[in-house]
């Protein structure tokens, strides 16, 4: 056992596992944190909590998993290497896991261009496949980046990083998630899946390399609340492919919501039969409170515990 | 080369507000060869100054000069005489060094006339790219001669992040991904193994963060 965390314990068991997203607030009041916490604990294993995500401020991912651990849940706290230098992240990182936080997410992070302070500067110390090493030379070197010993109580996380089918180039993309993992990823969370024929042929690449025994592939989904943000994904978030038949699909339906729901829970069935998917991580924005009958649906309630 | 451009006439205008009389310098090194503070465009910017201030009823008096380099001392003794007690205000169109070397040998107020953009070069007439970020130790060997460090706009040694999409960046459509030239390139020339290696984290101490930097070179020293 790398961290002991629970995330890593219910992969070690074998089972899919289900991991939800909770977007921090704007503003300094942690309610509707915990609010999002009491409502997935019973029906995710663990949750995400994103790390200023699109380069707005919000309410930190530390902070925010204190809160979920609070609720009795198990957070994944994402850390981007766009607001910290080396120093910063570390230092973090530290705290992070003396209050209790087991799991993290690495990330590059978006550009600050696409959030609410677009004339501010970005750090980029390090890249995000760097940071998954600085983790786990932490963890099993026991040393710091700048090579320095930990002495003692050295932090034991359960290291994610993302990887995205949909970017370009695509032949290069397994090789570097080949990478993440070589630089000591334990798990990985996929970019939103629409496109299931080019993660299928994404699957294959990874399964060739063998890649899906050396960390845990989560397959990442995003239910649909409309026809509307579809498009609006197809023509304007970069590194995603939203295939036309989904929108067609979404504008015929008299009952939007639903029809999200619908695909959503054929998506994870679907994912369930592809050799080397270990779990789904559904990122609701903005609409949290629909996972939980997205999971009953798709069979996946209730949530398998720990064996002892 | 460096790259710079012209700041808005207004502006600079502004910074001199108060002189009767300024001088106008340019500068014969990149600032001429990229178009923004050659011998010409002091003659643009300094007519430019004479007739705001004329429609303002307060006339500007101006000495126009291009000098060879406003970044070596060597030609800086060529300013000396045009330094006159009626000068109120020097305005350099150089870089920000030449700017700088005219303020440190000078008991006057400079001001740019120039915004420096960065080091890089010519794409085509009247266009110039970044392509250095002066980071003090090159990696461009690894990289198939493509920088990443200011060529991606996440400074990414181990890239592309998950932003890339038919060869273009996140952050806008006419932003080449630095990162697919790369991959496009390391491809062309048989070396894609090499992407494979994971880039160690970067010592940034040899760029701008372990402060402001020189070059020492003893054999050419004089004392």
């Amino acid at each position: 056992m790398k961290s002991g965390s629970k995330l890593e314990k219910l992969f070690n068991q074998g089972e899919f596992v289900v991991s939800g997203e909770i977007g921090p607030p704007k503003h300094a009041d942690a309610d509707i944190i915990r609010e999002h916490a009491r409502m997935l604990k019973d029906y995710v294993d663990a949750a995400n909590l994103t790390d200023n995500q699109t380069a707005i401020v919000r309410v930190s991912s530390i902070a925010s998993a204190v809160h979920v651990l609070a609720e009795e849940f198990e957070p994944i706290v994402q850390m981007t290497v766009r607001d910290r230098n080396r120093i910063g992240i570390q230092s973090d990182l530290l705290g992070a896991y003396s209050l209790g936080v087991k799991n993290v997410l690495c990330l590059s992070g978006d550009h600050q261009s696409f959030g609410n302070h677009p004339t501010s500067k970005n750090v980029h110390d390090l890249d995000s496949i760097q940071l998954v090493k600085a983790l786990k030379d932490m963890r099993d070197e026991k040393k710091f980046i700048c090579g320095e010993e930990i002495k003692e109580h050295e932090p034991r996380f359960f290291i994610g990083a993302v990887a995205n089918p949909f970017g370009d180039p695509f032949e290069y993309r397994v090789m570097r998630l080949e990478k993440k993992i070589n630089a000591g990823a334990d798990f990985i969370q996929t970019q939103c899946i629409f496109d299931m024929d080019r993660f299928e042929r994404w699957m294959e690449q990874v399964r060739e390399r063998g890649l899906h025994k050396k960390a845990k592939i989560v397959a990442g989904l995003m239910p649909l609340k409309s026809h509307k943000a579809a498009k609006y994904m197809q023509k304007f978030v970069s590194g995603m492919v939203v295939p036309d038949e989904i929108i067609e699909r979404m504008e015929k339906a008299e009952d939007k919501k639903a029809e999200g729901v619908e695909l959503c829970v054929e998506q994870i069935k679907h994912l369930q039969q592809i050799e080397g998917v270990a779990g789904v991580h559904i990122m609701a924005v903005n609409w949290e409170e629909i996972i939980p009958t997205i999971v009953e649906k798709a069979g996946l309630y209730p949530r398998p515990q720990i064996k002892e | 080369m460096i790259v710079a451009e012209g700041k808005p006439i207004a502006e600079v205008a502004k910074l001199i507000e108060d002189a009767n009389k300024v001088l106008v310098v340019g500068c014969g090194g990149c600032v001429t060869v990229c178009l923004a503070g050659g011998e010409k465009e002091v003659g643009v910017l300094a007519s430019a100054l004479r007739m705001l201030r004329k429609k303002e009823d307060k006339p500007l008096e101006t000495v126009e000069l291009t000098i060879s380099r406003q970044c070596d001392p060597e030609y800086m003794e060529q300013l000396e005489k045009y330094i006159t007690d009626d000068i109120d205000a020097v305005v350099s169109m150089a870089c920000g060094v030449g700017v700088q070397f005219v303020a440190e040998r000078f008991n006057k107020w400079v001001v740019p006339a120039l915004d420096t953009k960065f080091a890089g070069g010519a794409l085509e007439h009247g266009v110039w790219g970044e392509r250095c970020g002066l980071c003090g130790e090159c990696i461009l060997y690894k990289t198939g001669g493509i920088c990443p460090i200011i060529r991606c706009s996440k400074s990414i040694l181990n890239g592309p992040c998950g932003g890339s999409q038919d060869g273009k960046c996140e952050i806008d459509t006419e932003v080449d991904c630095a990162w697919q030239l790369i991959y496009d390139r390391m491809n062309t020339l048989g070396k894609i193994d090499k992407l494979l290696e994971i880039e160690p984290i970067k010592d940034w101490s040899k760029s701008r963060d372990g402060g402001p930097r020189k070059v020492v070179k003893e054999d050419v020293m004089i004392k």
